[in-house]
């Protein structure tokens, strides 16, 4: 019972800094845009690329949350 | 609330086809048709919500008969249900199997092939199950039984033979290998018919049909991924392989994400299946290997010698860390996925109303929509990485901005 609260926090814990992370992404590719409109697309691609490095750093800690459930 | 989430992901999807479409002057059209994908992604949605019906179906069957009637309000046989484990039942749908769901109770018996010290032997899995989805025992040249979803050798009164079942090598068309089939002859057919069009009218002419479909996506392997990462004098070797692995990733991708019959397999969220690819990659890498990439492994030109020896273990570790984070994060971002899809459908059994599905699909549908752009990224940041990879380990160095580097 308590592994499995302790592995939700850090899961929690993994989701905060994935958030601060593409927030972060997001914030300068909204800003990058507003200046420079023409680059959007490319912007937008590299956005997401970006955010989805971010976000494989939070799964990485929800299989570890996971593994560590188990 | 739920109708902004809806035109979020409508956005998105755009986003995503887009950047699929960068290239190609498809997004200027999108802008001008815009009512009309509205609408199309509209049909999309109501197909997928049926789908996820059929999803939510297919849980019932599989854990328990009485749920279906249960989920339409009959008070009595939700009482007979009992407890409803999301965890167990989420899992169940993770991992692999030796039977596939078709529809109702209609499930597909995939075969067992096994090689023991008797030799080869192949029977149904239908036979190590009997009528209430429970483990058997089937009696071949030893006693099988599924311990935990994995054949064992069991003895006269049922234990498991932990010597005996060390010398057993499990052969099984699982659903995972049997899915993985299905994506080679869909890859088989695309990709070869597209080749034999350029074989009958050559490069010149213009592409159809399959031809022009495929051609946009090789192209942009080839323009995103390897030009930029491998270099133009050396990508050509690399393209085979770049390609080869971001179809196959593609596919798997798309096809775990159809809920029923043909797809339903977690196959890209199956850690041994991106261990196999990791550890191409790792090959790749390192046997094209140039010398200044190992140089800069064990000898980082430039710096102090004390540094030199500092730096060579971590730069070691490197190289088997990269592949690694391949193999993880392939694995961790579809199965988070089909867990995400899996969970807010089980919220219908949790809350045991149909009502909550009023939630539950709606949510399903947009994930679903976010799942398909993360196939598509997943395929391409894997490839992408890769060339990173092979470019790294293929690259020249000179020697001169190193000494420059040496002055920090």
């Amino acid at each position: 019972m308590v592994v499995g609260s302790v592995a939700a926090i850090g899961a929690g814990l993994a989701a905060i800094g994935a958030g601060i992370g593409i927030g972060q992404i997001g914030k300068g590719a909204v800003e990058g845009i507003a200046r420079q409109p023409e680059a959007a697309n490319e912007i937008r691609s590299n956005m997401i690329v970006a955010a989805a490095f971010v976000e494989a750093v939070a799964l990485f800690a929800v299989v570890v949350a996971l593994l560590g459930n188990g | 609330m739920h109708l902004f989430n809806f035109y979020q992901e409508l956005r998105l999807f755009k986003n995503f086809i887009t950047i699929f479409a960068a290239n190609f002057e498809i997004g200027m059209y999108l802008n001008r048709f815009k009512s009309l994908l509205v609408v199309s992604l509209s049909l999309m949605a109501i197909i997928f919500s049926t789908a996820v019906m059929a999803n939510e179906n297919h849980a019932t069957a599989d854990t328990n008969h009485a749920a279906s009637t249960a989920a339409t309000t009959a008070p009595h046989e939700a009482k007979e249900e009992g407890d409803f484990n999301v965890t167990e039942t989420i899992l169940e749908h993770i991992k692999d199997d030796h039977s596939w769901h078709l529809w109702g109770h209609t499930s597909l018996h995939l075969p067992v092939i096994l090689y023991t010290s008797k030799g080869l032997e192949y029977f149904s899995s239908e036979k190590l199950v009997d009528e209430h989805h429970e483990p058997a025992v089937y009696h071949g040249n030893f006693d099988y039984k599924l311990v935990e979803g994995k054949t064992k050798i069991v003895d006269a009164n049922g234990n498991v033979d932990i010597a005996a079942s060390k010398q057993l090598w499990d052969f099984s068309i699982t659903k995972n290998v049997a899915s993985l089939f299905i994506s080679v002859i869909i890859l088989l057919v695309v990709l070869l018919s597209a080749a034999n069009a350029y074989k009958r009218t050559g490069i010149k002419s213009a592409p159809k049909g399959l031809q022009s479909f495929m051609e946009p996506i090789v192209l942009f392997v080839r323009d995103e991924v390897a030009i930029p990462n491998i270099g133009a004098k050396k990508y050509g070797k690399y393209m085979p392989f770049l390609l080869t692995i971001f179809f196959l990733i593609l596919t798997n991708n798309f096809l775990g994400l159809i809920p029923f019959f043909p797809g339903g397999a977690n196959v890209s969220g199956n850690i041994a299946f991106t261990m196999t690819l990791a550890v191409c990659v790792f090959i790749v890498v390192n046997l094209n290997a140039n010398k200044s990439y190992w140089e800069h492994i064990f000898w980082m030109p430039g710096m102090h010698w004390s540094m030199k020896l500092f730096l060579a273990p971590i730069e070691l570790i490197g190289v088997f860390t990269k592949p690694i984070s391949l193999m993880i994060r392939l694995f961790a971002n579809i199965t988070a996925g089909h867990i995400l899809v899996l969970s807010l459908i089980c919220l219908i059994f949790i809350f045991k109303t149909v009502f909550a599905s009023a939630i539950a699909v709606p949510f399903a549908v947009f994930i679903g929509m976010i799942e398909l752009l993360v196939a598509f990224l997943q395929a391409f940041i894997f490839t992408m990485l890769a060339a990173m990879y092979i470019g790294m380990a293929t690259e020249e160095h000179h020697h001169e901005s190193h000494e420059g580097a040496a002055h920090h």
